[in-house]
Formats: structure tokens, C-alpha cells, sequence
């Protein structure tokens, strides 16, 4: 009896040991975004972004032992958090997937990661939500995103706005949680460093006519105003309006007014005006769009970038932790997405897997320029745009 | 010159938006207020009436311009507009054979006519983003402005400058004409006699020999010609979107109803009322008290007295005082 049980526990271990050495498994990643909804027509463009990522892991076959990566879609609508939360939880109860790459908009985003990611223990890797309140969200270590919270955005329209010496703004934004984010965080931002917000009013999207916001805007008065609202809802209204009644000359448009509507809308009329929106002139960026444009979808399309580099990101985790559960590859995304290492580029995923099961260290820059920050969240990139005859043009980065 | 300059800034901020917008809310509200006073209902379709009016006009102003021909100084939508407003009239009268007339035989509730109006709107929400799509179109061309803030300030001297678009110069003409026509058709012809007389009282309208059927019909092509030309003034004035014309359903409602449904008059008063009362309960009145009075007296915050988050709660407010006060509306109505 006894030898038969040793021999039992021999063979397990031998069968285990086996079992460990080859053990090609299919790994599954859940992309959860807002395939139906106000994101729609990004969307497509961000998951193609993760999948091109998962695509390069699987066929260089360098992913703990030869492991295959698969993507599993859910909609998380951007909007409703019910649907969402209970999408994510049919990825993780139904498809088993290891770690999601997602959500999209902020809101759902929270709603996932409390109802879903905490309870369940699986790693959750935003592209796209920037609100500041996920920095303080309770996540056990399990949520990152490659995304800038807008808190950082704040900062940056701060320090553009006082280079140029600008001591006295209006702000307008519109009336949701982006909007309100963003203005809160600059607001404090900009009252921190001295200067003054004459008035902060929302405006509702959808609606055409703003003549009451900007005459409240317009008494207030400023040198700029900041419309942190959407270009082809109502920012553009509130610009229009401004425009016509002289209200303002200048404008300071942040990352959702920055569009080639803007120009198509107001071309010359918006001379001299400035903004940022995320972006890096790093090499990754343009090795992106390559890599994208051979895959055949829009490389430069927004957060398409952010999107490569969560995959990525949690993928190369998974190798430097030796394992592709949640728990055990949760405390490696920080180490593998900064310094010190050897930079790893978009299309450079099977060099920085070989280092990693080699025993060295990678730090993934990627196609977003990555440098996860504090909780976990994108330091972020800007550049800084002007308008001049008529169209925008960057000017530089920040 | 203080006195001067507070009364420009006000002019520009409050008169001249709120006259164009309230003149825009006034030709919607005189059709809902037809609709109800004639064929009594409460038709929900009429903001999508408008945006299928405008987007015709749109279109047909693309092929003019796409053949050089332009209006000069004026926006080229107003030559196009006559064929918009005819298709609209195709579409109202189809929808009125294929739908309402259904209803209106077997002598359906109000309440039922205003369910089905619902799905038509629906329905016609769906065929303007088909036709058009959703995004948001500017088809105003032309000269801009009729003074613009700069020239205006250069001309006077004054700090504070005054503009006048020319859409919100063309709005507040065509309103009055539109009016002017309307309220002489309605007082003065036979048909507008008969169609009166059908309102205030159906049955002796029936009695004295009154076509039933042809005061529907010109009930709806007025209805349908008032409706386009809103809608393309609104478009011509801000821009046009087809979610944004549904959105206008509830101001256009708010202003009827305050008016007095039924009432063309009070339909008039009525957008007058709840565009001044958007615009100027929560408009700022810092800089113009900073005109106005002493240094020492100088207010040194807004002056604001609600915030602007809250002007749509402002004409529903006043929606609510006049129902519960004079639930006939301020000018003689039916009550709803």
C-alpha cells in the first residue's frame, strides 16, 4: 500500500512536472469595448489595435512555452453599466478568460471593475477611460489603464495656458462625467498655480442653440475660453456662438475638441487658437501605424494605440510572472512597462518575451509612449497644437 | 457712453439671440398649435416634420449650389426652401391617408392619436437619418452678418460690440411675414373661416357644409409649410442635426402650451416667452452692471441668477406656474 501510493505521487509529480515543461495552453483575453454606442466608430479600430498585439504573441510562439493567445469580444455599450458588467462577467465565468483589455468609457469601466474584476480577481487593462476618479477606485492591484487620467490633463492646459501668459479663463464643459471631470481637474489645476476661472457652466450635447451659456460665459469674461466638450456636439456650438457674438477670440480646445471637424467648422475664424491632445512623436507610434496599416485598419485612429499596448502589456506580464492567471501576473505590469530594461517597440513583442523568459528586464514603450504612473495609469503624452490659416498643426509636445 | 455700452452687451447677448430663437420657437409652436386646434391632438412627429423639411431644403440647396446658382447675399436654403416645403407636404399628407385618417374614422381618443403620432415620429426619425444622416451640417452661405462685433465696435466707438447675424435677420423677417400671411388667410378666406370654424366647433361645422376632409388636408400642408420653414431657419441659424430637431419637440410643446394650445396668438407669445425666459434668467449681469453702476457699487460676482444647467427648468417652471394658474394657457386656449 504504501509503495503504491508512492509510486502514485511519483507519477503525478512526473505527469505534473511533464505538464509544465510543454504546456502550450490557450491563453484568452477578453476585449470588452463599446462596440454599440457613442464609441462606435473608434471602437473597431481598437480592438483590431489589441488583436494585432495578440496576433504577433501567438505566432512567435516565444509566450510561456509556445502558448496561443485568442481574443474573446464583448460590448460594453460605453454607456450602460448593466450590459457591461454583465458582458465582463460572461467573459469570466462562461469564456474563463485570464485578464481583460478594456473597457472604453469611464463609467462602465468603474462599473466592471467593482462588480466584476475585484470580485473575480482578474486584471483589467483600460485603453481609453481617463477620468480621475479611477485613480482612487478600490482595485486590489488589479486595474491599469494606458490612458492619461485627465487629472494630468488638467496640468497640462495649466502650464500651456501660463506659458503664454494667460492669468484669466472662462470655462465651459460639456455636461458629463468626461466633461465634468476634466473641468474639475482643471479648475484645480489652474487655481493652484494662481491663475483664475471667471466662470465654469456646462452645456448639454444635442442641443443647437447656446445663446444663454455664452452670454453668461461672455459677462464673466477672460482672455480664453476653455471648452472642454465634444467637436461634433455641442463645443462646437458654444465656439460658433462665441464667434458670432465676439464673445471670445481665443479658445483652448482639449483632447475632445481636437478634430478635422474643427476646421472644416471654423477654419480661419479660429486663428490663433491652441490645444493638446494625447499623442507622442516617439518612433513607436509611427512603427504602429505601419504594423496597423499591413493589418489593414487605421492605426492613428484614437486610443488604437492604447489598445496594442494594454494586449501587450498584459501579455508580457504574463510571461515575466511565468503564469497567465490574473493573480500572479497583476504584480508584474508595472515592472515590465518601465524602466530599467531594454526598450521594446510595437512589433517587437517576441524580443521582449525571449528577455523575459531569459531572466532580463524590458521596459515596453510600445506605440503610446507607456510610463505607467502611480496607481497604474498612463503619465501621458500631449501635443500641443495651434491653429493657423486655418487648420491645426502641432507644435510641439509635452 | 457707460449707459450705451451696457445696452449693446445686453442687446447682444440677450435681444438679439433670444428675438431669433424665440421667432424659431414661435413658427414651430403655430404648427402643434394648428395641429391641436384643428385635427385635437398633440402631434410629437412635428420636431421630425421639420428636420425631414429641412434636410430636403438641405438637399435641394446642394443641387442649386451644385449648378452655381446662389442667392447672393442671402442663404441659397431660401430659394430651396418652396420644393422643401412641397415635400413635405407630400409626406405629411401620405402620412395622413396611410395613418392618422384611419384613426380619425373610427373616432379614436386624443390620447390614441397622440400614441400614434409617436410612432410616426419614430418613423420619421429614422427616415431623416436614412436620408441625410446624423451628422451635423452647416448649409448656411451667403454674407455672414449683417453687422458684425468688430465693424460694429470700429462704426461706434464703444466698447462692447453688437452683431446681427443675417439668418437671425432673415428669421425675425420671415416670422413676421409667415404670420402676417397666416393670420390673414385664417380671418380673411373661406378656407381659413372654415377651418376656424372646424376648430371652435366640428359638428356645426359639419351642419353648414364644410368638407371635412379639406380642412384636414390644408390644415396639414399649412402645417407642413410652417414646419419646413422653422426647421430651415433653425438650421440656417445654428446648423442642422436630426437628433437636435428631435430635442426642440419639448421647448416647441412648452411654448404652445404656454401660449394657449390652439391659440396662433398665444403660439407667438408663447416662443417669445419661453426663449427671453431661457436666456435672460440665467444670463450673467456682471458686465452690464459694471456699466451701469458707481465704482463702489460694482458687483464683484455674476450677478447670475441661476446657473445656465438650469434653463431648461426654467421654461418648465413656467410651464408649470400657467397649467396650474390658467391651464388654458396666457391667451385663451383649450385646456390640455
Amino acid at each position: 500500500m504504501k509503495n503504491l501510493l508512492m509510486a502514485t505521487t511519483a507519477i503525478s509529480m512526473m505527469a505534473g512536472a511533464a505538464f509544465a515543461d510543454g504546456h502550450a495552453e490557450d491563453v484568452k483575453i477578453g476585449v470588452i469595448l463599446g462596440f454599440t454606442g457613442p464609441l462606435e466608430s473608434i471602437t473597431p479600430a481598437m480592438g483590431a489595435g489589441a488583436e494585432l498585439a495578440m496576433t504577433e504573441v501567438s505566432e512567435s510562439g516565444a509566450l510561456l512555452g509556445g502558448s496561443t493567445v485568442t481574443s474573446v469580444r464583448a460590448d460594453s455599450t460605453c454607456i450602460d453599466a448593466g450590459a457591461a458588467t454583465t458582458a465582463a462577467e460572461r467573459l469570466v465565468t462562461a469564456d474563463k478568460v485570464n485578464a481583460i483589455m478594456g473597457a472604453d468609457c469611464s463609467g462602465v469601466t468603474g462599473a466592471i471593475l467593482a462588480n466584476v474584476a475585484l470580485a473575480n480577481g482578474t486584471v483589467m487593462i483600460s485603453p481609453s477611460a481617463t477620468s480621475p476618479g479611477l485613480s482612487t477606485a478600490e482595485d486590489n492591484g488589479l486595474f491599469f489603464r494606458t490612458a492619461p487620467s485627465d487629472a494630468r490633463q488638467g496640468v497640462i492646459i495649466t502650464n500651456i495656458l501660463q506659458d503664454r501668459g494667460v492669468e484669466e479663463v472662462a470655462l465651459t464643459y460639456t455636461n458629463n462625467d468626461y466633461g465634468k471631470g476634466l473641468a474639475d481637474a482643471f479648475q484645480a489645476a489652474f487655481e493652484a498655480a494662481g491663475g483664475t476661472v471667471t466662470i465654469s457652466a456646462a452645456h448639454e450635447d444635442g442641443k443647437a442653440d447656446y445663446s444663454a451659456e455664452v452670454g453668461a460665459l461672455a459677462s464673466a469674461g477672460g482672455e480664453v475660453l476653455v471648452v472642454a466638450g465634444y467637436v461634433d456636439q455641442g463645443g462646437s456650438g458654444v465656439i460658433r456662438s462665441a464667434l458670432d457674438t465676439g464673445a471670445f477670440d481665443t479658445f483652448y480646445v482639449p483632447d475632445g475638441m481636437v478634430g478635422a471637424k474643427l476646421n472644416e467648422n471654423f477654419g480661419a475664424e479660429l486663428n490663433g487658437s491652441y490645444g493638446a491632445y494625447p499623442g507622442t512623436d516617439s518612433q513607436g507610434a509611427a512603427d504602429f501605424a505601419a504594423l496597423a496599416e499591413a493589418a489593414g485598419f487605421d492605426g492613428t485612429s484614437a486610443f488604437a494605440p492604447e489598445s496594442y499596448d494594454a494586449a501587450a502589456l498584459i501579455m508580457l506580464a504574463m510571461q515575466a510572472a511565468g503564469s497567465s492567471a490574473s493573480a500572479d501576473l497583476k504584480d508584474h505590469v508595472m515592472s515590465v512597462a518601465n524602466a530599467p530594461g531594454v526598450e521594446i517597440f510595437p512589433g517587437e513583442l517576441a524580443k521582449g518575451l525571449e528577455i523575459l523568459a531569459n531572466g532580463g528586464e524590458i521596459d515596453y514603450v510600445g506605440a503610446s509612449a507607456v510610463d505607467l504612473i502611480g496607481p497604474g495609469e498612463s503619465a501621458g503624452n500631449y501635443q500641443e497644437i495651434e491653429f493657423a490659416d486655418g487648420v491645426y498643426s502641432t507644435i510641439g509636445y509635452r | 457712453m457707460d449707459f450705451l455700452n451696457a445696452i449693446v452687451a445686453f442687446s447682444n447677448f440677450v435681444v438679439v439671440p433670444g428675438m431669433a430663437y424665440g421667432a424659431q420657437l414661435a413658427l414651430g409652436a403655430l404648427g402643434v398649435t394648428l395641429i391641436y386646434g384643428i385635427l385635437r391632438f398633440s402631434n410629437f412627429a412635428h420636431g421630425d416634420t421639420m428636420a425631414f423639411g429641412t434636410a430636403m431644403t438641405i438637399l435641394v440647396t446642394n443641387g442649386l449650389l451644385a449648378l452655381g446658382i446662389t442667392f447672393g447675399p442671402l442663404p441659397t436654403a431660401l430659394l430651396a426652401l418652396p420644393v422643401g416645403i412641397i415635400a413635405t407636404c407630400l409626406l405629411v399628407l401620405g402620412t395622413d391617408k396611410l395613418v392618422y385618417k384611419f384613426y380619425r374614422k373610427q373616432k379614436a381618443a386624443p390620447v390614441i392619436l397622440v400614441i400614434v403620432s409617436m410612432g410616426v415620429m419614430f418613423i420619421m426619425n429614422g427616415v431623416v437619418r436614412f436620408i441625410i444622416g446624423v451628422r451635423d451640417i452647416r448649409f448656411a452661405d451667403g454674407e455672414r452678418f449683417i453687422v458684425s462685433a468688430r465693424d460694429f465696435k470700429a462704426m461706434t466707438g464703444l466698447k462692447e460690440g453688437l452683431a446681427i447675424k443675417t439668418t437671425q435677420g432673415i428669421t425675425v423677417v420671415v416670422a413676421v411675414i409667415v404670420v402676417a400671411v397666416l393670420f390673414w388667410f385664417l380671418n380673411k378666406t373661406r378656407t381659413g373661416k372654415s377651418m376656424r370654424a372646424f376648430s371652435d366647433n366640428e359638428d356645426l361645422a359639419l351642419l353648414s357644409g364644410i368638407n371635412p376632409e379639406r380642412v384636414v388636408m390644408v390644415t396639414w400642408m399649412i402645417v407642413a409649410a410652417l414646419a419646413t420653414t422653422a426647421g430651415v431657419l433653425y438650421g440656417l441659424d445654428k446648423s442642422f442635426k436630426a437628433f437636435t430637431y428631435f430635442q426642440l419637440l419639448l421647448p416647441i410643446f412648452a411654448s404652445a402650451i404656454v401660449g394657449g394650445l390652439g391659440n396662433p396668438l398665444g403660439a407667438i407669445a408663447g416662443g417669445f416667452v419661453i426663449a427671453f425666459s431661457e436666456v435672460t434668467i440665467t444670463y450673467a449681469f456682471k458686465k452690464v452692471l459694471i456699466y451701469l453702476l458707481p465704482e463702489n457699487l460694482e458687483p464683484s460676482g455674476l450677478v447670475q441668477l441661476l446657473s445656465t444647467d438650469y434653463k431648461f427648468a426654467v421654461s418648465f417652471t413656467i410651464l408649470i406656474i400657467v397649467l396650474l394658474f390658467k391651464p388654458t394657457g396666457l391667451f385663451k386656449g383649450q385646456s390640455v
